[in-house]
């Protein structure tokens, strides 16, 4: 009598348990093949070798609120350094107990990061609140109003400081690097040779050769007996590098215009001006939204140059206070700090540059 | 077109017009902007008793420069004070830019492995050092050196020879002999032939169809010539090795803290943007290519060679053109950790001569030389490599 066998149900039919589940998740990704083996097990190796010890080093051994004599004799990382200058290090020479205002001024700038994030906040009136934000934070770190206590400019410094002049200076450049790009695109000789010769001559020099000549050659550039105080010196440089950059990025927003927009435009009947403000620009500068972030984060990253001339910003404080005697050598503690800040800052803002690339880019 | 009745066209609406009125309104602007700024400068010179003028290069510079490649003394002029500075920034960009290139590489190759966590080491490298200032940076490594790294008697050594400590990194190299001569004159002649080697497998390959297998032959070329130069010349082994005398090492090449810090700053920085360049060029390639390459009977080397490299490479050089200039742009800021560089020397002339337009101008007109001439160079490149369209 013939038999066959029992029908098996696809749940009895299990793939074999290397292929599947943490084994087959590893045996897929870390050792697929001998080459592949060879290089997870060194990388593995040098982790090993790298890892625990730095472990060690930077929270088993390490103290966090001792005098520096105990830091020296100690053998692991010493964040006593931060812990006990930290209100140098951020505040720089603000007085000691106006330190609340620029505190509340990065609370400001944070918060409205924090909202304008949300694209369905974008409406007009953000753009409102931006410029009150922006005031408030002026006006609580210069005082002099309100019965605010007056703070010379000379003894801000700390992330205040960096803050200011990263956001302060893109802010300011926008506009002029608009102008400049559609000055490059322009059918005017003059205007669009300004425009290049401006642009490249910015682009092909290092940012400190123009902070050089924002702190010794333009006080030679103004009338006798005017001065200009250092800080807004160094923000002018500041602007006028990162319009050159920005102009270029909007650049690439404008010629990936279509040709009918400015046709069409024209059939309308519209102006140059009009078109550009009612039909180009507004298409343009959503395309270079993303890359514009971009310039924001090399812009932050930026102000960190303004140490070579001696204006007191997050790095610059840093090493003041490793200046001192009693905190010196323990460098690398306070480097890995004022590292961690500038790198969650930037992996913020990358990161909120990649999710709005993918949401702005719809249809094509 | 015209219109056929002479239509008057009021002055303000006449697009052709206006466009001479705002050109002729940018150059009165910009021209009276700078009469104003130039009048103010000479009226401050003047009441300071600063003379215009590039005169100081020929003067006494009266400082000493640390590291040289070219010779020179306090008593030199500041004109050769600046080549000096010129010449370092022009190295340490160099070694920096072919360092770069290649660990930027094999990080973007790394990215994009299958390998699950040489991936991930790779993408927290890359996002981790493009977060940082540069500066920062270089200000780490050069504490790195002076308050981390042990002194001479307890000096790290990485390999046999090869010492790491806070006077900078010491490594043995061969004493020069007159074989090393042959040698290089063998390399070259080995490059010069490998060129005409190659027109002529070019040319036969047209002709019959046959390839010729020109990198392994080329690999031979390069590697036997310069060694059997090396062997007539009498195969010198003598090396100056580093050794241990008092408090510090004799012997060898040692290469500064300073420069050191720089170079390892520049490149991890830039090796973190290059290899994300390198990834987006590798990504650019679709998987069709490789797959129809090999479709045809392509072996995996002429895959790379001739259908994935000359596509990716398309899309990788011009960013990679612009990271380059950014190291080199970025190497100004080796005046921050007292490496003498050209904006370092620049900076120290400006305050002893007081020529701050001359000195920044300088400073200007070096790094545009730079960018320039490597725009130009990348757009030669660029146009050589571009899809020739019908």
């Amino acid at each position: 009598m013939p038999q066959t066998a029992p029908p098996r149900s696809a749940a009895d039919v299990r793939p074999p348990v290397t292929n599947i589940g943490v084994l087959g998740w590893i045996r897929a990704n870390l050792f697929n093949g001998p080459l592949n083996s060879l290089l997870t097990l060194t990388v593995l190796y040098l982790l090993w070798q790298a890892l625990p010890p730095f472990i060690n080093w930077a929270l088993v051994d390490s103290l966090w609120f001792s005098s520096s004599e105990e830091c020296k004799a100690a053998g692991g990382a010493c964040w006593s350094v931060i812990t006990a200058n930290i209100r140098f290090i951020l505040f720089g020479f603000y007085p000691h107990d106006l330190q609340w205002r620029p505190l509340l001024g990065i609370c400001i700038l944070i918060a409205l990061l924090l909202y304008s994030q949300n694209r369905r906040h974008w409406r007009p009136s953000l753009a409102w609140a931006w410029l009150i934000g922006l005031f408030s934070m002026g006006v609580l770190l210069m005082g002099g109003i309100f019965g605010l206590t007056a703070v010379e400019s000379t003894n801000w410094g700390g992330l205040p400081l960096t803050l200011l002049l990263s956001v302060f200076g893109l802010t300011a450049a926008y506009p002029v690097g608009v102008v400049l790009a559609l000055g490059r695109q322009s059918r005017m000789p003059v205007v669009k040779s300004f425009c290049v010769v401006y642009i490249e001559l910015i682009r092909g020099v290092p940012l400190i050769s123009l902070l050089f000549m924002s702190s010794v050659v333009f006080p030679l550039f103004l009338p006798e007996g005017v001065t200009v105080n250092k800080i807004l010196r160094a923000q002018m440089a500041i602007i006028l590098f990162t319009a050159a950059y920005i102009a270029e990025v909007v650049r690439g927003g404008l010629q990936g215009m279509d040709r009918g927009q400015y046709e069409a435009a024209k059939s309308l009947g519209l102006n140059y001006l009009q078109t550009m403000r009612l039909v180009i620009l507004p298409q343009a500068l959503k395309i270079v939204i993303p890359p514009s972030v971009s310039i924001l984060i090399s812009a932050f990253k930026d102000t960190s140059l303004v140490v070579i001339i001696a204006l007191y910003d997050l790095l610059k404080t840093t090493q003041t206070a490793l200046s001192d005697p009693k905190w010196m050598g323990f460098s690398a503690e306070a480097y890995l700090f004022v590292a961690l800040i500038y790198f969650v800052c930037c992996w913020f803002m990358s990161n909120y540059s990649r999710r709005l690339e993918k949401e702005l880019d719809t249809g094509r | 077109m015209h219109s056929t009745q002479a239509e008057k066209v009021p002055f303000l609406r006449d697009p052709d017009k206006l466009a001479i009125l705002y050109q002729l309104l940018t150059v009165i602007g910009v021209g009276l902007l700078s009469y104003y700024l130039i009048a103010n400068t000479l009226a401050n010179l003047e009441r300071q008793n600063i003379s215009t003028g590039f005169s100081f290069l020929e003067r006494e510079a009266a400082f000493e420069i640390g590291e040289t490649l070219v010779t020179y003394s306090a008593a030199d002029s500041y004109g050769r004070a600046l080549l000096v500075g010129f010449l370092n920034t022009l190295i340490v960009s160099f070694i920096g830019i072919v360092l770069t290139v290649i660990l930027g590489t094999i990080l973007g190759i790394a990215r994009l492995s299958s390998n699950w966590l040489v991936a991930r080491l790779s993408a927290i490298y890359i996002e981790v050092f493009q977060d940082i200032p540069i500066l920062l940076q270089l200000f780490f490594w050069y504490a790195f050196f002076y308050e981390i790294l042990p002194g001479p008697r307890q000096a790290l050594s990485l390999l046999p020879g090869v010492f790491l400590c806070n006077r900078g990194l010491i490594f043995g190299v061969p004493v020069w002999h007159q074989g090393f001569q042959y040698a290089i004159l063998a390399l070259l002649l080995a490059v010069v032939l490998l060129f005409f080697l190659k027109r002529w497998a070019a040319a036969r390959q047209a002709a019959s169809g046959k390839i010729f297998p020109l990198f392994r032959v080329g690999l031979l070329l390069v590697t036997l010539l310069p060694l059997l130069g090396w062997w007539l010349g009498g195969a010198p082994t003598a090396m100056s090795v580093p050794e241990l005398t008092g408090f510090n090492f004799r012997g060898g090449l040692s290469i500064s803290p300073e420069f050191t810090a720089l170079l390892l700053g520049l490149v991890l920085y830039t090796a973190a943007f290059v290899a994300e360049v390198v990834r987006a060029g590798i990504q650019s390639v679709g998987k069709g290519q490789r797959e129809a390459a090999l479709s045809i009977g392509l072996r995996s080397g002429h895959v790379l060679n001739l259908v994935i490299l000359p596509q990716a490479l398309r899309v990788i050089v011009p960013p990679l053109t612009s990271q380059m200039l950014n190291l080199t742009k970025n190497s100004s800021l080796a005046v921050a950790i007292g490496y003498p560089d050209f904006v370092s020397v620049a900076g120290t002339t400006i305050n002893q001569t007081g020529q701050a337009i001359e000195g920044v101008a300088l400073i200007m007109v070096v790094y545009l030389i730079f960018s320039l001439s490597t725009s130009a160079f990348m757009n030669w490149y660029n146009k050589k490599i571009a899809i020739v369209e019908r």
